[in-house]
């Protein structure tokens, strides 16, 4: 699907990512995380893709092998290697911690794979989670 | 996302059901910051919460910070899948989870 890269197009996002893996009997605890996984990823899209404007960004969702599901997401906003940025350190205290950083971090733990390249002038970010 | 509210003197409990995502947290930190000042045991009740993304988190972190400064706070009823979001992130160690 291809909508407009804008935060309130995330339940819409969502429905297409659950029918699709309601349709394949993917576990309620594989599906919770690839929500919570799309849902960082295109909330990201939609706040920084595009500081000069508007946007769009194009979800797709197919299965591989191994029972595993795949889920592309793309924009062609500025690029951006979410994989590159450090991750923050969860040792840390709750008055050291700092407010936010920590969606990439999650997706990166709770995927399997997660796969970034720079294509086309598009950002491409694979993710891939065994249902 | 919905949040059944119960306030005494000191004590604030906020059980939170549905989804706490970018969508709804906003409206859960408001619910936080609004009601937050003089409480010195805030519970957070996530019987009924489904999902919980960063957003969410962040929250969570913020009213942790807070109660730091002013008291305590517990966050009780957290479902497995739930529970394993607060142990990849570390907010399992930083809660008091029961």
């Amino acid at each position: 699907m291809k909508t407009d890269a804008d935060v309130k197009n995330l339940s819409e996002v969502l429905e297409f990512i659950d029918s699709f893996l309601e349709s394949v009997n993917c576990s309620p605890k594989a599906q919770m995380q690839i929500d919570t996984s799309v849902e960082e990823i295109f909330v990201n899209i939609a706040s920084y893709a595009y500081p000069e404007g508007k946007g769009t960004a194009d979800i797709d969702i197919y299965l591989t092998n191994n029972n595993t599901v795949c889920i592309e997401l793309t924009d062609s906003g500025k690029p951006f290697n979410p994989l590159a940025n450090a991750d923050p350190d969860t040792s840390l205290t709750a008055s050291e911690r700092k407010i936010g950083g920590l969606g990439i971090f999650m997706v990166k733990k709770m995927m399997d794979k997660v796969e970034y390249v720079r294509h086309d002038n598009c950002n491409k970010l694979y993710l891939y989670k065994k249902i | 996302m919905t949040i059944e509210m119960k306030k005494d003197e000191k004590s604030l409990i906020l059980k939170i059901a549905g989804r706490l995502d970018t969508m709804s947290a906003p409206e859960m930190e408001k619910a936080v910051k609004e009601n937050i000042s003089g409480v010195e045991e805030l519970v957070i009740d996530m019987e009924k919460l489904e999902y919980i993304s960063s957003a969410g988190l962040r929250v969570l972190l913020s009213a942790q910070k807070t109660m730091n400064g002013q008291g305590s706070m517990k966050v009780i009823n957290v479902s497995d899948t739930i529970m394993e979001i607060f142990e990849i992130t570390g907010f399992s160690e930083i809660m008091t989870i029961k």
